[in-house]
């Protein structure tokens, strides 16, 4: 099992959610989250003091899924949460070594299902 | 009761003793006007309401951790002001005068302050009424020196503070300025509202307990931005709402003063909130919401000291200035001089007050009000220079008292809060509470505190 934790622009959220779930992917989890990495972001002013507000919103969704839909996952989301321009967001992937579903005790890809 | 009685016979006897005509109608109480009282006493309920308004406009500007605290502030000076008002305060500012610099206690604890109008203030409606709209001013001024040291001052420090600010500085400063025979109102100062009274007093104490107390903990290198701006857009709103009671109040009658007042209230208040953001939106390219709403508040400022006096005409004048003064004081020299006043008490009630009370002396005009004064424009350059020593003097007073207040105080009392308290934020070190609970996700109830 692979955890994939993406990082995009809010504004894609529904879209990659549809997109994954027409994939047959439903679980995952989302929060709202703020960061930087290329992207500037951008001024703020308040009575004349200038700020400037480079941790930008962004949603970071976190799926775990079996290795075999790692790759199709991974292509969706890049897809997308494409937009082409700088602060489009990361993907990262870590290795899962199990997971237990609360309310069955099923374990493994079982419990991912 | 007994005391009335007695006054009623010694009334009746020596007008039965001394049938003279004219001794007879001076025993006559003056007539109370039921349009002036309703008048008067709706505009002290509308000032009081500044003062919650105060409390939003200012609780919006600080970070989160810190708005309870300073809600808290403007909140509580409603109760203490309005107790040391009515034992005292109401006496040392308006009662008789002694020696031009302040009142005597024979109305300490409203003695003597009761349902007949006293003439030398307002004459067509009840003495309780005047001193009730008098009352509401000295609240929100006190209210607004907290802009100043918001986020940092403990909070049994700022109580006794304020008690001490209100009776040595609010109170002898009302009495020079509007009490009878008061030094600065001899010397003929033009002050309808209180802009030396209110505002600039507020705002150079606030300048002093900013200097006084230091900068907040990472001024400067943090960002400490507003953390709920339609807060303080609503806190503005109800400021110039209230307004209109601070300002046409102010003729304590329900007449064409009062509406005069009226009307160039709101016209400098729409003209300072344009040249605000009209200025902002030159300089860094955006038309910001704060700035519409503090520019409004400079202009309110502004006007004040002048409303009695001035067309509308030189409203819009003093609006567009105050707009453009208050913002450059609170952009460019604050930052220059490096103080931290927190909200801008300084930058627009100081300056913005003092502009006021300037330009009542360019632009006041009997033919306006008959009881003030010609300005400059009107060809009277002596009641330019009245104005400018009114402010002068009140800058001095304000500025020295309140630094000698603050260091007595310091000294049994310690100003301000830890670091370490300043870091969580006032709102749960100085009240054991939080603005906004849905932070709080998990905890242990006290069953024991609840049996």
């Amino acid at each position: 099992m692979i955890k994939i934790e993406c990082v995009f622009r809010p504004g894609k959220l529904e879209e990659v959610k549809e997109a994954l779930g027409k994939y047959g992917i439903h679980g995952m989890t989302v929060s709202q989250v703020i960061g930087c990495g290329l992207q500037k972001g951008r001024t703020e002013v308040y009575r004349g003091t200038e700020y400037s507000i480079n941790l930008v919103p962004k949603i970071k969704m976190e799926v775990v899924v079996p290795d075999y839909h790692v790759d199709r996952v991974l292509e969706i989301i890049s897809s997308v949460a494409k937009t082409g321009k700088i602060g489009d967001g990361k993907i990262f992937t870590y290795p899962v070594t199990d997971a237990v579903r609360i309310r069955t005790g099923e374990k493994g890809e079982d419990a991912i299902k | 009761m007994l005391k009335n009685l007695w006054r009623l016979v010694l009334v009746t006897l020596s007008m039965l003793l001394l049938p003279g005509l004219a001794w007879a109608e001076d025993a006559v109480p003056p007539a109370i006007n039921a349009g002036d009282t309703a008048f008067v006493l709706m505009s002290a309920a509308l000032v009081l309401l500044m003062t919650p308004g105060l409390a939003l406009f200012y609780g919006g500007m600080v970070r989160e951790k810190n708005v309870l605290s300073v809600i808290m502030q403007s909140f509580i000076v409603i109760g203490l002001v309005s107790v040391q008002w009515v034992l005292f305060g109401y006496s040392a500012a308006f009662g008789p005068d002694i020696k031009h610099i302040i009142g005597s206690m024979d109305w300490a604890g409203l003695a003597n302050v009761g349902q007949d109008p006293n003439t030398d203030y307002a004459g067509t409606v009840p003495h309780l009424a005047f001193m009730s709209f008098q009352l509401m001013f000295a609240i929100i001024t006190a209210a607004l020196i907290t802009g100043s040291f918001a986020e940092r001052m403990r909070f049994p420090a700022f109580l006794i503070f304020t008690l001490l600010w209100t009776s040595l500085v609010y109170d002898p400063l009302a009495h020079w300025v509007w009490g009878v025979d008061g030094w600065l109102r001899n010397l003929g100062a033009l002050d309808f509202a209180g802009g030396t009274v209110v505002h600039i007093s507020s705002g150079v104490s606030g300048l002093v307990a900013a200097i006084v107390l230091g900068r907040r903990k990472g001024y400067g290198t943090e960002p400490m931005i507003p953390h709920h701006l339609p807060m303080t857009v609503l806190g503005a709103s109800l400021l110039w709402f209230g307004w209109f009671g601070f300002n046409a109040g102010s003729a304590v009658s329900a007449n064409g003063l009062a509406c005069s007042a009226f009307v160039v209230t709101n016209t400098a208040a729409a003209a300072a909130a344009l040249s605000w953001v009209a200025v902002e939106w030159m300089r860094h390219g955006k038309p910001t919401v704060l700035g519409a709403a503090s520019g409004c508040v400079a202009g309110l400022v502004a006007i004040t000291p002048a409303s009695g006096f001035v067309s509308p005409l030189a409203a819009i004048v003093i609006g567009l200035v105050a707009g453009v003064l208050c913002y450059l004081a609170v952009s460019v020299l604050k930052t220059k001089l490096g103080y931290d006043d927190s909200l801008d008490a300084f930058g627009v009630h100081g300056l913005g007050g003092t502009w006021g009370a300037v330009a009542t002396g360019l632009f006041a005009s009997k033919a306006v009000n008959s009881a003030g004064n010609d300005g400059l424009f009107y060809g009277n350059a002596a009641q330019l220079v009245t104005q400018i020593e009114t402010v002068a003097v009140t800058w001095l007073f304000a500025g020295l008292a309140t630094f000698i207040i603050l260091k007595v105080v310091g000294l049994f009392c310690k100003l301000r809060v830890d670091a370490d308290d300043e870091e969580a934020g006032l709102d749960i070190t100085q009240h054991g509470e939080e603005a906004y609970a849905a932070n709080v996700s998990s905890g242990t109830l006290f069953r024991d505190t609840m049996a």
